[in-house]
């Protein structure tokens, strides 16, 4: 399966280890509320990157984890990120070609749908009110896209030995 | 298949709050928020390095002055349980008494924004267990909300999910205290506008619900507002307990089984024995 990459299971746990805790490091209450999803954002990278080796399972597996991390109810993020995840594997090809624009509004949508999942599944479980802010992860979850982007794209030049 | 797997999962959730799958889960991701936690916890070790002979003599000072104001008055406590034991026993009222606490360490994580869920590090393998009332020097902080194998979640007071059951200490008028979601105010939102309550009132737990022991303080009320217009009144409270920032609380066993009828012979005997005496 090895085609035109040397990433390593290595690196992709990892990184998506380091998002978990990004997920959950300590902020102030307004910082809190920006928090983007990072888990996310780095699983959708290695899909978009190494669609033959990230897929459905890890984003599952992951979801689940991070569902746990935060006290959710168990499968809500597991089954929003494989949502995602499986589009993103099914365009992959297409989204490879898009300007970089285009992609940051894919992202959004991503981002924006996941939220949107997780909003019925919160509501379904109490109705709660819930701020305007609910939202904002989601902006400033795009505006990190670059920045995850190009990290993501340093760690993954890296070689290590298997 | 995995939306199969995770709406099986969510609803199974749904029904039971605790299940195995959690807390294998758990075990999984706690270090993680050990990890997390470590740099915050490695600061406060090192300010404690640092810290100078002469402030350390003064705050060694400063605490035995305090151990020995605590002492004569805990002398006093003594005499006074007794007594209050006895005249419950006149009353032919049990009495709860003796409460065992563990002290356990904030982690500093942030589960989710408008929640006010923290997490310690105390879990199951403590005998930490759901529903157990928390603690710090200064009032109650919240409950057990969920216990895991190394760590448990804690719900505070503030959470816009939490009600607590509280009484006026000055006069004993029973009502409840809700989260409002900010770390610096509970709401009493079922009091009308006649109540006997003004700011400065002093609320403890009044023991009914049977999560939190009766008696311990749990906010102070600072603002009263009669609405003509509605049913309540709009009254507002601070909560004692430091929410903000401790790191040590304490998780609460109370003693789920009154202390038995001290029988009417039995006192007899003791008042004969401090005769006695």
């Amino acid at each position: 399966m090895r085609l035109n990459n040397q990433v390593g299971y290595f690196q992709i746990i990892l990184t998506l280890v380091l998002a978990m805790c990004l997920r959950v490091v300590p902020l102030s209450e307004e910082m809190a509320l920006l928090n983007p999803d990072w888990v996310l954002l780095v699983l959708i990278y290695w899909t978009l990157k190494v669609p033959e080796r990230v897929g459905i399972f890890y984003a599952w597996t992951f979801g689940l984890l991070t569902d746990e991390l935060t006290g959710r109810l168990l499968g809500q993020y597991a089954l929003a990120y494989s949502l995602i995840v499986y589009v993103c594997l099914k365009f992959h090809n297409r989204l490879r070609q898009f300007p970089f624009f285009q992609q940051g509004l894919f992202i959004f949508f991503c981002l924006l749908s996941s939220q949107l999942l997780l909003f019925f599944i919160k509501n379904l479980q109490h109705p709660a009110q819930l701020h305007a802010s609910f939202w904002l992860p989601v902006f400033t979850g795009t505006l990190c896209w670059p920045l995850v982007y190009g990290f993501m794209h340093f760690v993954s030049l890296f070689r290590f030995i298997k | 298949m995995a939306v199969i797997a995770s709406t099986i999962l969510l609803v199974t959730e749904y029904r039971s709050s605790q299940n195995e799958v959690r807390s294998t889960l758990s075990v999984l991701v706690d270090p993680l928020k050990y990890l997390v936690d470590l740099p915050t916890s490695l600061v406060e070790h090192a300010a404690r390095f640092v810290i100078t002979y002469r402030a350390l003599k003064l705050e060694n000072e400063r605490l035995r002055e305090e151990q020995v104001i605590h002492q004569s008055r805990l002398l006093k406590f003594e005499a006074l349980e007794k007594e209050n034991i006895r005249l419950r026993a006149l009353l032919e009222n049990s009495f709860k008494l003796g409460e065992q606490v563990l002290v356990a360490e904030l982690l500093s994580v942030n589960m989710a924004p408008y929640e006010h869920i923290v997490v310690v590090n105390k879990g199951t393998r403590f005998g930490v267990h759901p529903q157990q009332p928390v603690l710090d020097a200064n009032g109650v902080v919240g409950q057990v909300f969920r216990a895991l194998p190394f760590t448990s979640e804690i719900m505070l007071i503030t959470d816009p999910n939490h009600a607590i059951p509280v009484q006026v200490n000055r006069n004993g008028l029973l009502t409840i205290a809700m989260g409002s979601g900010q770390l610096n105010r509970l709401v009493l939102p079922f009091l009308p506008s006649n109540a006997d309550i003004r700011p400065g009132d002093l609320l403890i737990t009044s023991g009914l619900g049977g999560t939190f022991p009766q008696g311990y303080p749990v906010a102070v009320v600072d603002e009263f507002t009669a609405q003509p217009d509605k049913a309540f009144a709009m009254i507002t409270a601070t909560p004692k307990a430091l929410l903000d920032h401790n790191r040590e609380l304490m998780i609460v066993w109370s003693k789920s089984a009154p202390v038995p009828l001290i029988t009417k012979s039995i006192t007899d005997k003791e008042d004969h024995a401090d005769e006695v005496k």
